[in-house]
């Protein structure tokens, strides 16, 4: 348990993503099964304790420690799980070696009852430092948040040997926590793990953007067309395990298992094989924007009431297996065939074909990708950001393969706002303000205009523009919160940066009542006075015409 | 941060009153017509430790330890006050209708604890301390007396320090694992970064340590004491040549721009505070340490019930949580809300800004917020 609260510790505080890597590879190779597998399940998100809840270990504190005091530090610290484990008294125990080990944790946990549940925790945070403790509460109550993601963790395992991530994506599906034949294969003391996982997740094929002058080297023609659809990439696999039994399963393009949210869509898998495409909500035969579709994201159940106003439907673009045969070899020209083929056969309302878009040379192509309506898209163009564009001869390849798909998106949405706070960065940046509050002009109730807060963004700029933008805040700050400074933003002095966007959503967590989607800094308008930057009716207006392309 | 004391309530004294009260200065004792670490000049001062927040220039006389009054007049210059005298441990010194000595605090090279004594009655001042070992200053020593003025720095059940032993361990693990980058380290110039590298040596890290420009006269300073700290040197104008070495530098150095000569550091802290999470991210901490120059809760107690104290009186830091605790033990105990003591995290030292680049300073001074953070 030391080691791996040693580890969480660590990640914790690490923003770089190749430490991160460094970290998880050091302790994956130092620790032994099947701690280091349990870890794994951990950091992945694949250990479920149901019998300890924050309210268990609440009463425990309770047990144990003053109430004023409690209410005092749980003020300070601002976290449960962090208060509980700090504030958890000495006992003789602690310190005296006889910390558990992370399996027997797990282990325990998961036979154990619930009447025995708070016992055995109380007894571990006895034996345990405060480190220990703080990890020990993270595992059971779920969710590390730790800054590492499933696809780290996966990529730190490959890393102990000559694996890639994909790799370990493949067999992932069908192996089970601690993965010992997986760590096994990984540091070459095994074979590949023998799975008989009838439904693995396949690594889904990456495209890059369009840079607009290689259109000058690529021929139109050697591509099929499609429309970028703005919803979540999706792969629906089915087939039969060995008893004979039908197992389906909805992955993201990550590999994360997200079936039991969209169990409307899982029970239209009824046949062998495996689809990769567009999750999105359609209502009334119409494709939603992503704005829509959000509703029913990062859900880990979904209600009937959900599923009947938010209809999720799959909107395939590929055939990766069929009855069996792995198709991902033959070319795109062919699987798109099959896929027509299958999906004729299934007939299905929630699972359709995204179709090609009709548009020759890249002129046509152009066209189409900023305005699709005047391609059939009709009233789908809300679900659509733009174009994509498959090599008709190019196999399915994992990860993002030069020069074989491309996605050609629409222009960005562009405004005016202004800088109000900037914040330090993070690792390299941590001496920059490079994390930027900006605004847009609204009515004040007395007639005059405000700024009112729109966004954040932390990148976009060149390192050049990042020091000036640096140079700017430290110049002109007027005030200070922690790590956060407050920038002059008057009508005549101020900063205008021209920020880029994909889209708008609204959002009630937002004083402006907007949310941006992907936003960045595009230019440094040091010509533009504050006045002269944009009003939040110009944002607004974009809500309301969401599918115009922002050129 | 220069704002007088104050009193919020007045406490009303009852043992104490008349031989230790409250001015806007600081406390203050009238049998004896002196003040201790008072946060304004005043006529006569006794001062604990050498900490900014404590030591103040400007006084007219000054009683402190050998040590004190060297560190006050390496930051402030010789002429830091009209007159000073040294003050030995454990040696009485007749100040009016008052006795006073000095006992070691185990806070810092030099930093002593007051104890105040009239008609019979002792009154122990602590100014800051730990109990915890420092192979950099005298260890602690108890005082048994009536009233206990006591910091609350840490005055909260969530603050208990672990072993220095193991957070160096963290430094040195990091260290061979990154070991291409610069492990840079922020701590406090007086005390934190000496026992730092104390520590580091104790830990066999025999390597060249690198100092920030802040750091080396009292370094300096603590080796000609007789305090090992090995091989040291100013950073100087080295930059990304100090790749996987350890560089210490003050705590608000490391979001400046002096900082990013490094390049990508592994950036470190050590200061208690950084034992709360959200406490260590704001401090920009990648690597916190949780090592800290102040008694944490379980000392506090500890101590607040070995002096034998019937009454407590906290100066500063976490009061309420210390009071209430107090309450409950049968203690008489009053919060005195001291105003204008800060700690090693919480004060930016003029003497460290001094050292910081000058176009921090004047950026800053136009803003017209020259001491937060």
């Amino acid at each position: 348990m030391h080691r791996f609260a040693t580890l969480l510790d660590r990640l914790s505080f690490e923003p770089r993503r190749s430490a991160k890597l460094a970290l998880l590879g050091d302790y994956f190779s130092r620790e032994s099964d099947p701690a280091r597998g349990y870890a794994l399940a951990a950091l992945t998100g694949n250990l479920r304790f149901r019998n300890a809840k924050p309210a268990t270990l609440r009463a425990l504190a309770a047990e144990r420690v003053d109430a004023h005091l409690f209410a005092l530090s749980y003020d300070f610290v601002g976290d449960l799980s962090e208060t509980i484990a700090l504030i958890w008294p000495h006992s003789e125990a602690a310190g005296s070696g006889r910390s558990p080990p992370l399996g027997e944790v797990v282990e325990r946990l998961e036979r154990a009852g619930r009447g025995e549940v708070p016992g055995l925790i109380a007894a571990w945070l006895d034996t345990l430092d405060e480190t220990g403790r703080w990890a020990l509460l993270k595992l059971v109550t779920g969710g590390l948040r730790v800054g590492a993601s499933a696809r780290l963790a996966k990529t730190a395992v490959a890393n102990l040997g000559p694996l890639s991530p994909d790799d370990v994506e493949e067999v992932w599906h069908g192996l089970a926590p601690p993965y010992e034949a997986l760590f096994a294969w990984a540091t070459g003391k095994g074979e590949r793990p023998e799975t008989d996982d009838p439904v693995p997740f396949r690594p889904a094929m990456l495209a890059h953007p369009l840079e607009v002058r290689e259109t000058g080297t690529l021929d139109a023609g050697d591509f099929a067309a499609e429309w970028k659809w703005d919803g979540i990439r999706v792969q629906a696999a089915a087939g039969r395990d060995r008893t004979g039994a039908l197992r389906r399963r909805l992955y993201t393009r990550t590999g994360e298992d997200i079936s039991a949210a969209f169990p409307d869509l899982v029970e239209t898998l009824t046949f062998e094989a495996a689809i990769d495409g567009e999750l999105l909500v359609v209502i009334d035969g119409l494709a939603q924007s992503f704005n829509t579709l959000q509703q029913r994201l990062n859900r880990k159940t979904v209600t009937a009431k959900m599923m009947r106003d938010h209809p999720a439907t799959i909107r395939a673009y590929d055939l990766l297996a069929l009855d069996g045969e792995d198709l991902r070899q033959r070319p795109f020209r062919e699987r798109r065939r099959m896929l027509e083929r299958f999906l004729v056969a299934l007939d299905h309302p929630r699972i359709d074909l995204s179709p090609l878009v009709a548009a020759d040379g890249w002129e046509a192509l152009g066209k189409a990708r900023s305005d699709p309506s005047a391609f059939h898209a009709g009233g789908d163009a809300a679900a659509i950001e733009g174009l994509m564009l498959k090599r008709w001869e190019a196999p399915y390849l994992p990860g993002r393969p030069k020069g074989q798909w491309f996605k050609w998106k629409r222009n960005p949405f562009r405004v005016d706002a202004v800088l109000m706070y900037a914040q330090r960065g993070h690792g390299k940046r941590s001496s920059y303000y490079s994390d930027y509050t900006f605004g847009v002009w609204r009515p004040r109730e007395d007639g005059g205009e405000e700024l009112v807060p729109v966004g954040k963004a932390y990148f976009g700029f060149t390192d050049e523009e990042l020091l000036e933008i640096d140079r700017f805040v430290r110049n002109n700050t007027v005030n200070r919160f922690g790590p956060v400074r407050e920038v002059r933003h008057e009508a005549q002095a101020g900063l205008v940066l021209e920020v880029a966007f994909e889209g708008l959503n609204r959002s009630g967590r937002h004083k402006s009542g907007l949310a941006m989607r992907f936003p960045r800094i595009s230019r440094l308008r040091w010509d533009k006075p504050p006045v002269e930057a944009d009003r939040i009716d110009t944002l607004l207006a974009l809500i309301m015409d969401g599918a115009t392309d922002g050129a | 941060m220069m704002r007088p004391a104050t009193t919020k309530p007045t406490p009303t004294v009852t043992t104490g009153g008349d031989i230790l009260t409250l001015t806007p200065a600081g406390l203050y004792c009238p049998r004896g017509d002196f003040h201790v670490d008072p946060v304004r000049p005043v006529a006569r001062a006794l001062i604990t430790h050498g900490h900014a927040d404590h030591a103040r220039a400007g006084h007219g006389a000054v009683l402190a330890s050998r040590q004190t009054l060297d560190i006050m007049a390496i930051r402030y210059g010789e002429d830091f006050a009209g007159s000073t005298q040294v003050a030995l441990p454990g040696e009485r010194i007749r100040l009016g209708e008052v006795t006073v000595s000095f006992h070691p605090a185990g806070h810092v090279l030099g930093s002593m604890q007051v104890l105040i004594e009239a008609g019979g009655r002792r009154i122990a001042i602590s100014g800051d301390y730990k109990r915890q070992a420092d192979p950099t200053c005298a260890p602690f020593e108890l005082i048994e007396c009536d009233v206990f003025i006591t910091e609350a720095t840490f005055g909260l059940p969530v603050f208990r320090h672990p072993p220095v032993a193991g957070e160096i361990d963290k430094l040195l693990a990091s260290h061979r694992l990154f070991d291409q980058r610069t492990h840079l380290v922020g701590a406090y110039s007086l005390g934190k970064a000496q026992r730092l590298i104390a520590e580091l040596r104790a830990r066999g890290y025999g390597r060249m340590i690198y100092l920030h420009g802040a750091l080396v006269r009292l370094c300096a300073y603590y080796a000609e004491q007789g305090v090992g700290l090995g091989p040291l040197e100013p950073v100087g104008e080295r930059a990304r040549d100090l790749a996987g070495e350890i560089v210490l530098c003050p705590p608000g150095q490391l979001a400046d721009r002096w900082a990013r000569r490094f390049g990508d550091p592994v950036t470190a802290v050590a200061s208690g505070w950084v034992r709360v999470r959200a406490r260590a991210r704001q401090r920009g901490a990648e690597l916190p340490l949780v090592i800290s120059d102040h008694a944490d809760w379980d000392d506090l107690r500890k101590t607040i019930v070995e002096t034998g104290a019937r009454e407590i009186w906290v100066t500063h830091g976490a009061e309420e949580a210390l009071v209430h605790w107090c309450g409950s033990q049968g203690l008489d105990a009053r919060p005195l809300n001291l105003i204008g003591y800060g700690d090693e995290g919480d004060t930016t030292d003029a003497v460290e800004r001094e050292a910081g680049t000058l176009a921090e300073i004047r950026a800053d001074a136009t803003a017209g917020t020259g001491s937060a953070t």
